[in-house]
C-alpha cells in the first residue's frame, strides 16, 4: 500500500526545490537514521519538501535542554519525540516495586516536562509518538488485575499523554499503537534490529509511521480532505439498483449487506466530522434516490446529502460540476468508486482528486480507508458537524436562483440579515479555524492558531470583526473574519477573509461597509490595505481596486474613510 | 535455486539498495569493496535480502557476517 523503504531512500533525494517546506527535527531515544530518510522521501510522495534534522542517538534531554542546541537553531515548524516501549521497559524494570503504581504517571510527567521546554523555548508543534503496547506477560492476562503490571502502566501512560494533548494545544500524537494494533508486533517490531542497531521499528513498518506524520505535517500545510463523492451501486449497497430495485439491493444487518451498512455507518461518522458527503452515480435520479428514501436499512439519508448528481453523463463532468457547487478545492476532494473503470477515468481527467483503489471486496472498505489516513485533522470545531447541513442550504439556494428573472430580485427574497462583532471568547476556535482553512477569499493567507486570535481580540491596538449571515434558507454561522491593527492615524487590514460560499451576494460589499463604519467610529483616518497573491487567492486580487480604494507605490492599497459612500447591499444589518 | 541463481538475486537486491546498476558482487566481496556499504546501508541490504528470500536472519548473522558467500551460505541453509 504505501512505497517500498528502498522507493522511500531514492524519493529522499530528488530535486524538491520547487515544493512547499516544512521543517522538522526528529528526537529519539533510540535509533532514527532509516525513519528520518523515510519521513523525507515520503514528503515527496505527498509533494512536500520535508526539511528534517535528525539528531544523534538518545539526545532528546540534551537537545530540549540546552538552548543552544541544534534543535533551536533549526526553528522547525514541528518537533518529533519518538520513544521506544523497549527502554521504557527497562525504566520499568529499574523502578522499585513500591514505586510501580506511579511508573506511568511519572513517566508522563517527565515527557510533560520536556514538552513545557519546547513550548516555553520556541514555537513548533510537538509531535509525541505513543507507545506501543507490548507486555512483559510476567503474570499473564493477571496483569490486567494488577495496577503495578507494566501493562497496565503502559495503557495508563498512553491514557496521560492523550489527555496531555488535549491540554497542551501545541501537542500531538502519533498513534504509534494503532499502527501495531493494525500490522501486529511481529510486523512493527524486529527484535534483532533493536539488539544490533537500537531500532525500535523493523523496516517493513517505517513507510506507514512515514505516512502517519507526513500526512499531520500535510494538514498543517492546510492540505486536508473535505469532500467525499460516492457512487453507489456495489458502494454504499450491494447490487444495483436500477436492476435489483429497493427489495434486491444488499444493505442492512443481515448477510452481505452488513459490510454496506458498515461502510455507511463510517460515512455519517465522517460527516459528523465535518466531512461533507456528495453523491455521484450513473442513474435515473428518481432510482438511485428510492433506497435513501424508502429503505428501512439504509444508515445514510438524503439529509446526510449535501449534493446528490445521478444521469447518464461521465463522472468526471459530474464532479467538476459538484465541485463548483460547493466551492471546494478539487485537491480537498475524495472519490469513492467500486468499479476501477471510473476510478481511472476520474483519475486521468482530474489528477488533483485523490482516488483510492478501493479493494475488490467490500467487506474490506472501511479498513482499507482507515488504514490511508484521509481524513487527520489538527482542529475541530462546532461549526464542522453542521458542515453537511450547511452545504445542503446552499444547493438549495442555487437551485431557487434559477427561477428568478433578476440577480437582484433573488438577493433580496433570499432576506438575509448579516452580523458584525469584534471577536469574543465562544467563537475564537472557529474564527481561528477559517484562518487556516481559508485560500481562496483570503488578502494576505495569515494562518492563526487559537492562542494568538485570543491574544489579538485581547490587544487594543487591533480592532477584530467577525461576521455571521443568514437568509430564509438558513444559517450560513460564521463566514467572514477581519483584522485591524492600528498604525498612527490608519488602521492596515492584517487579515480579511470569507468563506466562498457566500460570493458575489453582497456580502464583500457589506463587510467594507462595517470596516470604514467602526474604523470611523476609533477615529481613524484611513484604511490600508495588502494583497499577497499565492497560487489560489487570484479571486482577490483586485478586490480594494474593486471597493474604491487608490493603490500606492509601494503597491498596497489606501482609503480614505471620509470619502468612503457606503454600498448598497441587500442585507440587513442585525444585533443578534 | 542454485547458488549462482541466489547469487544473481543478491546482486540486483545490490543494484536496488546502493541504486547503481554497475555494482557486481563476488562470494569473496566484503563491505569494504562496495562505497556507501556502511551499518546503516547494510540494515536496508539485511531487511531486502530477508524480503526476497522469504526467512529471517538471526541477530548473530547480521553482525557476524564478513562477506557475501557467508550471506549466500545463510540463505541456501534457509532454503533445506
Amino acid at each position: 500500500m504505501f512505497p517500498s523503504l528502498i522507493e522511500l531512500k531514492k524519493y529522499s533525494k530528488k530535486d524538491m526545490s520547487n515544493l512547499q517546506e516544512y521543517r522538522m527535527v526528529l528526537l529519539g531515544d533510540c535509533a532514527t537514521q532509516h525513519l528520518a530518510q523515510a519521513i523525507r522521501g515520503y514528503g515527496y510522495v505527498n509533494k512536500l519538501k520535508i526539511s528534517l534534522l535528525d539528531t544523534d542517538y538518545d539526545q532528546i534531554i540534551a537537545q530540549v535542554m540546552d538552548l543552544t542546541s541544534e534543535l533551536y537553531q533549526y526553528h522547525a515548524d514541528a518537533t518529533i519525540l519518538c520513544m521506544c516501549v523497549e527502554k521504557l521497559y527497562e525504566r520499568y524494570c529499574k523502578t522499585a516495586v513500591e514505586l510501580r503504581n506511579q511508573f506511568g504517571k511519572t513517566e508522563y510527567e517527565k515527557i510533560a516536562r520536556i514538552w513545557e521546554t519546547l513550548r516555553r523555548n520556541q514555537s513548533g508543534k510537538i509531535l509525541q509518538f505513543n507507545f506501543p503496547e507490548a507486555d512483559d506477560r510476567c503474570f499473564g492476562n493477571f496483569g490486567n488485575k494488577m495496577n503495578i503490571s507494566f501493562i497496565r502502566q503502559l495503557r495508563e501512560l498512553n491514557l496521560l499523554l492523550m489527555d496531555g494533548a488535549a491540554q497542551h494545544k501545541d501537542t500531538y500524537i502519533i498513534d504509534i499503537s494503532f499502527l501495531q494494533n493494525l500490522y501486529g508486533r511481529k510486523t512493527l517490531h524486529d527484535e534483532k534490529l533493536y539488539y544490533v542497531a537500537k531500532m525500535p521499528f523493523s523496516m517493513e513498518v517505517l513507510p506507514a509511521i512515514a505516512h502517519e506524520i507526513v500526512t499531520v505535517a500535510s494538514v498543517f500545510r492546510s492540505r486536508f480532505a473535505k469532500c467525499i463523492v460516492l457512487d453507489l451501486d456495489n458502494t454504499l449497497w450491494g447490487g444495483v439498483i436500477g436492476d435489483d430495485g429497493l427489495e434486491g439491493i444488499q444493505i442492512g444487518e443481515l448477510g452481505l449487506g452488513h459490510a454496506f451498512y458498515s461502510f455507511q455507518l463510517w460515512l455519517k461518522e465522517l460527516s459528523r466530522r465535518g466531512i461533507v458527503l456528495a453523491v455521484c452515480s450513473k442513474n435515473d435520479e428518481e432510482k438511485a434516490k428510492e433506497p435513501f428514501l424508502k429503505h428501512p436499512e439504509m444508515v445514510l439519508r438524503l439529509d446526510d446529502i449535501a449534493m446528490f448528481v445521478a444521469n447518464w453523463e461521465d463522472k468526471a463532468s459530474n464532479i467538476r460540476k459538484i465541485q463548483k457547487t460547493l466551492n471546494l478545492g478539487m485537491d480537498s476532494f475524495v472519490f469513492l468508486d467500486d468499479n476501477p473503470f471510473e476510478r481511472n477515468l476520474v483519475k486521468s481527467m482530474i489528477p488533483e482528486i485523490t482516488v483510492p483503489e478501493l479493494p475488490e471486496d467490500p467487506a474490506e472498505y472501511v479498513t482499507f480507508l482507515q488504514e490511508q489516513n484521509l481524513f487527520e485533522t489538527i482542529n475541530f470545531s462546532e461549526a464542522d458537524a453542521e458542515r453537511t447541513r450547511q452545504y445542503r442550504e446552499e444547493a438549495q439556494r442555487i437551485s431557487m436562483q434559477e427561477n428568478y428573472l433578476s440577480y437582484e430580485e433573488y438577493l433580496n427574497n433570499l432576506k438575509m440579515e448579516g452580523m458584525a462583532k469584534a471577536f469574543d471568547k465562544f467563537h475564537i476556535p472557529r474564527i481561528a479555524q477559517l484562518t487556516q482553512r481559508s485560500n481562496q477569499f483570503n488578502l494576505r493567507t495569515i494562518r492563526y492558531s487559537e492562542e494568538q486570535i485570543a491574544e489579538i481580540a485581547s490587544n487594543s491596538d487591533y480592532l477584530t470583526l467577525y461576521f455571521t449571515l443568514r437568509d430564509q434558507f438558513g444559517d450560513h454561522g460564521l463566514v467572514s473574519v477581519v483584522i485591524m491593527k492600528r498604525e498612527e492615524n490608519n488602521y492596515f487590514v492584517d487579515t480579511w477573509l470569507m468563506s466562498c460560499r457566500v460570493l458575489k451576494r453582497g456580502m464583500e460589499e457589506f463587510v467594507m461597509n462595517c470596516m470604514v463604519l467602526e474604523a470611523g467610529k476609533q477615529g481613524a483616518e484611513c484604511l490600508i490595505g495588502e494583497y499577497k497573491k499565492t497560487s489560489k487567492n487570484a479571486m482577490v486580487e483586485h478586490l480594494y481596486e474593486e471597493m474604491g480604494f487608490e493603490t500606492m507605490p509601494d503597491e498596497r492599497f489606501r482609503l480614505r474613510l471620509k470619502d468612503y459612500v457606503p454600498k448598497q447591499v441587500s442585507i440587513l444589518r442585525v444585533e443578534s | 535455486m542454485t547458488r549462482a541463481e541466489i547469487l544473481s538475486k543478491v546482486n540486483d537486491i545490490f543494484h536496488d539498495v546502493f541504486d547503481d546498476d554497475t555494482i557486481e558482487v563476488f562470494e569473496t566481496t566484503t563491505s569494504d569493496d562496495v562505497e556507501d556499504w556502511d551499518s546503516l546501508m547494510h540494515i536496508t541490504l539485511i531487511s531486502e535480502v530477508e524480503a526476497e528470500f522469504n526467512f529471517k536472519f538471526q541477530m548473530k548473522d547480521v553482525v557476524g557476517m564478513k562477506n557475501v558467500g557467508e550471506m549466500l551460505d545463510i540463505i541456501e541453509k534457509s532454503m533445506k
